[in-house]
């Protein structure tokens, strides 16, 4: 703690606001600078643009309101202070008087006082927030770095500073890899350039890590993170939602360096493209990573609106740096955007057709070109396998080793006059009129011997393609109602004969065969929805019938529901085999392996089939189907309001033509990429340049409206901006320039003269040193050690993390520690559940994925000390890396684990606190084998041949040493 | 105040370390909390910015959320007109307009199912099924006029604790801690601590820190595994090793630091040893087997259970009126505001009693869930009272919202035992208030015969969240914190949430 105070100095607050004191640029006081801050914070909540509130009909945020008359006085004349009423409110001493009224708890501090009034005497001149106006590319070289440093280097001339020497060479590998990709360098390619540290190798160091696959993954973390991208739904239940294919499309358009205004199209309107791609649609699933609520009892219309008002604030927010949130319930009270224009933007996105349904409809089936084959091969196989089935099932042929026998009829009636014909192999056709029901009555005698089983079988005259096993054409089905069996001894009166059990191929739902011998005639075997296939039906007789000669068999079929429903075509056979081979033998042979393989198959289909990614995505409704938008009084949905026209806000006009129908989502990409729109450009170059530099140009990433931070240099803003405009929005182009510049390679240590002047490293007198974002703290961890893994894409995977923390009220879903590789891939990967994110990551400040996070603030806290000393993946790279360096040459073994964590070259003399801690912990686990045992066991780490355990499990301490330094933590 | 001005107030850490040590003596409160690059945890910058101005009645909160919101019906509200009107068809005037969650048609009025008595010196309505708390009553002020604006489980919850129905804004833990700091430089500030088999709905995003720095956010204190994630060293390493550990690491740091110049190097450092004070001073606040035989069967609770509904995958059929797991967490919750932490919340899931699936019953479930919540809740008041602690401690007992007087059945049948069930009902509900600097013995607003909707002094949650802030000395009109652009409050952005100055001694 004292250390703390030694580095403390009473200076610091007045140096800092010494940097941005307006007084200190230039004598003119300007609008947007210096007065608009005053205005916007101390008067605009009640004379500003929001109606609702405004206080007597005084605008200070219109020029021409705050100059005209009023009941009390004219608020601003210029060059007149003493005249202008604005002022003198201000300064008055009555409580009852002065602005702003002191409940407000707002006061005009004696410094903005005195710049108001400078203004006014300098003639009050009126403009815009700065950043309303559209960047001008400030008079500088073409070449953007040099224009670059150029600016930085004259801000700092002007407060005495300069920029620091050049970083070295592997601090600047280093640092430029992890930037650039997320992961640091190996030594062998930090040597590589130390080597030859010269400019052209510096630039085509850029050059091969912009190349490489995990460029696209590091970025894509930061648009996940403005997407509010997450692999559950959100709210009460939070149940998975797979969102990934669209996370690997991501990482694919960021790869291929595609240019940001494209890549808006895409995301907000990729399905509305003309001949939309697979692509283009499943990049719209940027907006469905809105939340859910699957909670029983909610009413789906308000978490819908909700997603809508979710999709227009994120898109104000990540494109134009604009807070629209507010809006939702009352005009902006600071910027231009009022309560209709937000909802004529809503109206834009109102038109989807998600509804906060529980299943996330409509979805985009993702099948992947492998996944896609397969299908197409099985699909083939099946439609061979099913004609050939068919043939077979119809076959009506004896086979030799065939041992049913054709019973065929003596005798036949059928009612209403229906004509039955007996053809080849005892195939019974019927015809003529169809009545409602039908019984047949067929009669035979069949040869002397035993009857253990009947089979019918109902067939599809071949040549009738579509025809059914039924009479009606409309409903070829047919309903087995009761089956009656008599034996007429030649000798003797007829008995009937019981069926013991049945068994059909198949059986209609509810019409089982076994309903048709129940003695129930509204029950029976029915076969819908096969009823244009070929069936049979075995019955099994309760006793053998022994057959004599002259007994003849009766058989009813007995067809009772109505509707025609009654059988065309048919065969009945007998057999005196068991009644397993019976039952076995329903078909003619093969018919049965046929069948086995085609339900193989066809399994293996629907596997295949469900296993496709169906992601939410964005579909447009039809027309006639769109939603009237009201606002919504005060953000309430059950509140509807004056209808709303969809349109742009009247600050912000749209340039570009408007199809006939009004603004969709198309034109709004279009309006937040035109050249017109002031802040797209500036809001993107200002993130990638905090991504590089630690902070913004503009600090309050998330805001660039009046109530933002000024930019601390806003020429090089407007650089940056329009040089990203005009290269075409490349991402590469922004990163290759700021790269290359003397400001980003400078060194990044901070002086005593830094400390004093310039602590917050607004001016840029030096690097940004600051802790790695928490993926890259993590996959650091597993490429230092060893344990990474770079396979990309597919499924979010689940790292170990301490057990009982996934208990969602109504979801059974698990987490279940992966093993193999998918223990040990980057952390973009890491499946994140909205109401319980992974904690390791959370912890060094990632986001839940719950809302847009444009930026995350950057924190130092004891429990990011205990992830790094004892989550299971620490634990585990340390004993990795212990491997490691255990098998290097003993003298070289310290060296050697510092050099692979901190990327440079290390002495002897800088491991020495490591070799003291080596010694003195082999001891004590030399003492107690078995904490050494466990240690390695806890650390995965595994002996190698002749090794002591307690060596080992000393160097898994002095790994977990190395890969907590400050340094190691630290982009610097 | 401009950003920059803003930037310039909140300072840096060295600064308000400065500042700390000249002015408030108390340094180790920062100390959990630090933010890279400068802007300032609370203390300094806001306790003394936000002040109200009047003095702080309590300095800690011991907040007890029952998810799922229990029947007021069945434990504060006595109406006898819901028994003449038992199974009548619920009048027409009640369903105009209203929304529910689950109930459709015309639904049959609900009797309370349990018996009623007035109770202390003060003659508070308390049922049957608080016989413990009853015999504590004239030390809570019982707000029977509770309103929300939100009525399914997550928004509801949400909105209670941190002014928002929608994810995304600091818990009420996180402000009062960015706002007072915490008092003992080796525990987290805000601490939640769970119960009955579930996070509660709205998960972890009750106690995240919204846009405040993420320093501020909930340390979930776990009473099975690590009782704060990571806090254990992995097995096979000694105390001693780990601390050896840490000396080398903090000679190679002090290298950089010397190299570097970065003070950021330095915090972290700092970071490290707290964090190895931690992991000593954690467990053993945590430990209830340090607490006396007499204080453990007070609340009834047992060290070390762990109770088979924590883990089962539908807790609710496991419910036991003698499961200590909820008394083991108020006991510790006492431990904790003893030891400096600023603000403890309890959730306790299971609450929800619809009547549609067996455990979540008005007859069978809630009786279990009050006999399990009872006595240590009445204990922990009595604990906090006889250690002179009760008078700077703010207990707020509720759920997020109340049940209606009409019977949740959408089929016309007769009840049936283990299904009767209330419905979500947002427009009156009952909590209550206890300890630093609560009027005892308050009966606060009342509602009318149907326990329906408030009748006299309706008190909404942004009153609540404005009175629990005035009560620990912040302004909760000005207690706020810059973000796009906006003066962010817990109250919301409207001037409606009043402070209940009637129910303050």
């Amino acid at each position: 703690m004292q250390g703390l105070l030694r580095v403390v100095s009473s200076t610091v607050l007045v140096a800092c606001c010494h940097v941005f004191s307006p007084a200190d640029a230039e004598d003119q006081v300007s609008f947007s600078r210096d007065v608009l801050p005053i205005l916007s914070t101390r008067c605009f909540a009640c004379h500003g643009p929001d109606a609702a509130q405004r206080q007597a009909e005084l605008r200070l945020d219109l020029e021409t309101d705050a100059k005209l008359e009023h009941s009390s006085g004219v608020p601003v004349v210029p060059k007149d202070p003493d005249g202008s009423t604005m002022l003198s409110r201000i300064n008055s001493e009555d409580s009852e008087e002065v602005m702003p009224p002191p409940e407000t708890g707002q006061t005009v501090t004696v410094e903005e006082r005195k710049i108001l009034r400078e203004w006014i005497a300098q003639g009050a001149v009126w403009g815009k927030h700065w950043a309303f106006e559209a960047p001008v590319r400030p008079e500088v070289p073409r070449n953007g770095t040099v224009a670059l440093d150029l600016l930085v280097k004259k801000k700092l001339a002007d407060h005495g500073l300069q920029l620091s020497p050049q970083a070295d060479a592997w601090q600047r590998v280093r640092r430029l890899s992890l930037d650039l990709t997320g992961l640091p360098p190996t030594p062998e390619q930090a040597e590589q350039f130390a080597n030859n540290p010269g400019t052209e190798q510096w630039n085509a160091l850029i050059d091969a890590l912009l190349e490489r696959p995990e460029f696209g993954e590091h970025w894509a973390r930061m648009w996940m993170d403005l997407a509010r991208y997450a692999d559950t739904k959100g709210y009460e239940k939070d149940r998975g939602r797979t969102m990934w294919p669209w996370r690997d499309w991501l990482v694919q358009q960021l790869n291929q360096d595609r240019p940001l205004n494209e890549l808006t199209r895409e995301l907000l309107a990729g399905d509305l493209l003309p001949a939309a791609t697979v692509d283009q649609r499943l990049a719209t699933a940027f907006h469905r990573n809105t939340m859910s609520n699957d909670e029983g009892g909610t009413d789906n219309e308000e978490f819908r609106t909700l997603a809508v008002k979710d999709r227009v604030d994120s898109t104000l927010q990540i494109w134009m740096g604009l807070t629209a949130g507010c809006a939702r319930c009352h005009s902006h009270k600071y910027d231009p955007l009022t309560q209709e224009e937000y909802y004529g933007l809503y109206a834009i996105f109102n038109q989807t057709a998600d509804a906060d349904r529980p299943d996330d409809a409509p979805l985009l089936s993702i099948p992947g070109d492998e996944r896609r084959l397969r299908i197409e091969e099985l699909e083939q196989s099946i439609g061979t396998l099913k004609s050939r089935l068919e043939h077979l099932r119809n076959q009506l042929e004896s086979n030799e080793n065939d041992h049913w026998t054709a019973f065929v009829p003596q005798r036949m009636e059928a009612q209403g006059h229906a004509k039955m014909e007996t053809g080849q192999a005892g195939v019974i056709t019927v015809s003529g009129p169809s009545p409602e029901r039908n019984d047949y009555l067929l009669e035979s005698a069949p040869a002397p011997g035993s009857i253990t089983a009947l089979r019918i079988q109902a067939l599809i005259p071949d040549g009738q393609k579509n025809a059914g096993v039924g009479r009606n054409p409309g409903d070829p089905n047919f309903v087995l109602s009761e089956l009656l069996i008599e034996i007429i001894p030649a000798e003797g009166s007829p008995r009937s004969v019981a069926v013991q059990r049945a068994k059909a191929d198949f059986s209609q739902r509810n019409w089982p065969v076994q309903a048709a011998f129940d003695g129930d005639l509204k029950t029976g075997w029915a076969v819908s929805p096969q009823m244009r296939q070929p069936h049979a039906a075995v019955f099994v007789l309760q006793q053998p019938l022994t057959i004599s000669e002259g007994d003849m068999l009766r058989l009813q079929l007995q067809q009772r529901y109505g509707n025609s429903l009654t059988m065309r075509c048919f065969r009945i056979s007998v057999t005196a085999e068991s009644a397993e081979v019976a039952e076995r033998d329903l078909f003619a042979p093969g018919v049965r392996e046929a069948a086995a393989e085609l339900a193989q198959l066809e399994n293996q289909l629907k596997q295949l089939r469900s296993a496709i990614p169906r992601v939410p995505v964005m579909e447009e409704l039809a027309r006639e189907r769109n939603r009237e938008t009201r606002l919504h009084v005060r953000g309430n949905f059950l509140d509807p309001g004056e209808p709303v026209m969809a349109g742009f806000p009247e600050a912000f006009p749209i340039v570009s033509t408007v199809a006939a129908g009004g603004p969709g989502r198309l034109d709004v990409a279009d309006w937040l990429m035109a050249d017109s729109n002031p802040l797209t450009a500036r809001v993107w170059a200002n993130r990638i340049w905090a991504r590089l530099m630690g902070q913004g140009i503009v600090t309050t990433e998330e805001d660039f409206g009046t109530m933002g931070a000024t930019p601390s240099h806003p020429e090089l803003l407007d650089l940056l901006a329009v040089e990203h405009r005009d290269n075409g929005w490349s991402l590469r182009q922004l990163l290759r320039m700021i790269c290359r510049s003397e400001v980003y390679q400078q060194s990044s240590i901070v002086t005593a003269e830094h400390r004093l002047q310039d602590p917050e490293n607004r001016l840029l007198a030096r690097a940004g040193r600051f802790r790695l974002s928490a993926e890259a703290v993590r996959d650091q961890l597993l490429a230092v050690s060893g344990l990474l893994s770079l396979h990309q894409g597919g499924p979010p995977v689940m790292p170990p993390q301490p057990a009982g923390l996934w208990r969602s009220t109504y979801n059974s879903e698990k987490w279940v520690n992966a093993e193999g590789d998918n223990r040990y891939r980057r952390s973009l990967y890491t499946y994140l559940k909205r109401t319980t994110p992974y904690p390791a990551l959370t912890t060094f400040d990632a986001g839940s994925g719950e809302f847009c996070m444009i930026r995350r603030i950057r924190t130092n806290t004891p429990l990011q000390a205990l992830v790094m000393l004892n989550d299971q993946t620490a634990v585990e790279a340390a004993g990795a890396l212990a491997e490691r360096m255990l098998a290097q040459p003993q003298e070289h073994r310290l060296i050697w684990g510092m050099r692979q964590a901190l990327i440079r070259p290390v002495s002897a003399e800088q491991t020495e606190p490591l070799q003291m801690l080596l010694d003195d912990v082999m001891q004590e686990f030399e003492a107690a084998p078995e904490s050494a045992a466990e240690l390695l066991r806890n650390a995965r780490a595994e002996v190698a041949e002749n090794q002591p355990a307690a060596e080992l499990a000393a160097m898994v301490v002095v790994a977990g040493a190395i890969l907590n330094q400050d340094e190691f933590l630290t982009r610097h | 105040m401009t950003p920059e001005l803003e930037f310039g107030f909140r300072q840096t850490r060295r600064h308000l370390m400065q500042t700390a040590g000249l002015g408030m003596g108390c340094m180790a409160l920062q100390s959990l909390l630090a933010e890279e690059g400068g802007s300032a945890p609370g203390s300094l910058s806001s306790a003394a910015r936000f002040a109200s101005g009047s003095a702080p009645r309590a300095k800690s909160v011991i907040y007890l959320h029952m998810a799922g919101s229990p029947s007021q019906l069945e434990l504060f509200e006595h109406k006898p007109e819901l028994q003449r009107l038992h199974l009548q068809d619920c009048p027409e005037s009640m369903l105009a307009g209203r929304r529910f969650a689950f109930i459709k048609g015309v639904p049959r009025i609900l009797a309370g199912q349990f018996e009623f008595q007035q109770h202390g010196e003060s003659g508070q309505w308390i049922s049957e099924l608080l016989p413990q708390f009853a015999s504590v009553s004239d030390r809570a002020c019982v707000i029977r006029t509770m309103k929300t604006e939100e009525f399914n489980h997550a928004p509801s919850q949400l909105f209670l604790q941190t002014g928002n129905a929608r994810p995304g804004s600091p818990a009420m833990g996180s402000w009062v801690t960015w706002g007072l700091g915490s008092m003992n430089k080796n525990l987290p500030g805000f601490v939640v601590l769970l119960s009955g088999g579930k996070t509660p709905d709205a998960g972890k995003s009750l106690w995240g820190t919204g846009y405040l720095p993420s320093v501020y956010q909930g340390v979930n204190c776990r009473t099975d595994g690590d009782p704060v994630l990571f806090l254990s060293d992995p097995g096979g390493m000694s105390r001693r090793v780990r601390r050896r550990m840490l000396d080398a690491l903090d000679q190679l740091n002090t290298a950089e630091l010397e190299r570097s110049g970065d003070p950021e190097t330095e915090t972290r450092m700092s970071q490290y040893e707290l964090a190895y004070r931690m992991q000593m001073a954690v467990p053993e606040v945590m430990d209830l087997t340090r607490e006396p035989k007499h204080i453990l069967e007070m609340y009834g609770a047992q060290p070390g259970y762990q109770s088979p509904a924590e883990t089962a995958a539908d807790p609710r059929v496991l419910y036991r009126g003698d499961d200590p797991t909820f008394a083991n967490n108020c006991l510790l919750a006492r431990r904790l505001v003893e030891a400096g932490v600023r603000f403890v919340q309890l959730y306790d899931w299971g609450w929800d009693h619809h009547g549609s699936s067996p455990g979540e019953s008005i007859d069978e479930t809630l009786p279990i869930k009050c006999q399990a919540a009872d006595r240590p809740i009445a204990a922990l008041i009595r604990d906090l009272e006889q250690r002179g602690l009760l008078d700077e401690t703010l207990i707020v007992w509720g759920g997020e919202f109340g049940r209606t007087p009409m019977l949740q059945n959408n089929v016309r049948s007769e009840i049936r035992k283990g299904f009767v069930g209330r419905d979500h009902h947002p427009d009156a509900f009952t909590m209550w208030l206890a300890g630093g600097g609560i009027k005892g013995g308050l009966s606060w607003g009342r509602t009318d015969d149907f326990g329906y909707e408030a009748i006299e002094n309706p008190t909404s949650v942004r009153d609540l969240q404005a009175t629990i802030l005035y009560a620990l000395g912040l302004d909760p009109y000005r207690f706020s914190y810059l973000y796009q652009g906006l003066e962010n409050r817990l109250i919301g952005p409207t001037e409606e949430g009043r402070v209940l100055h009637d129910i303050l001694a």
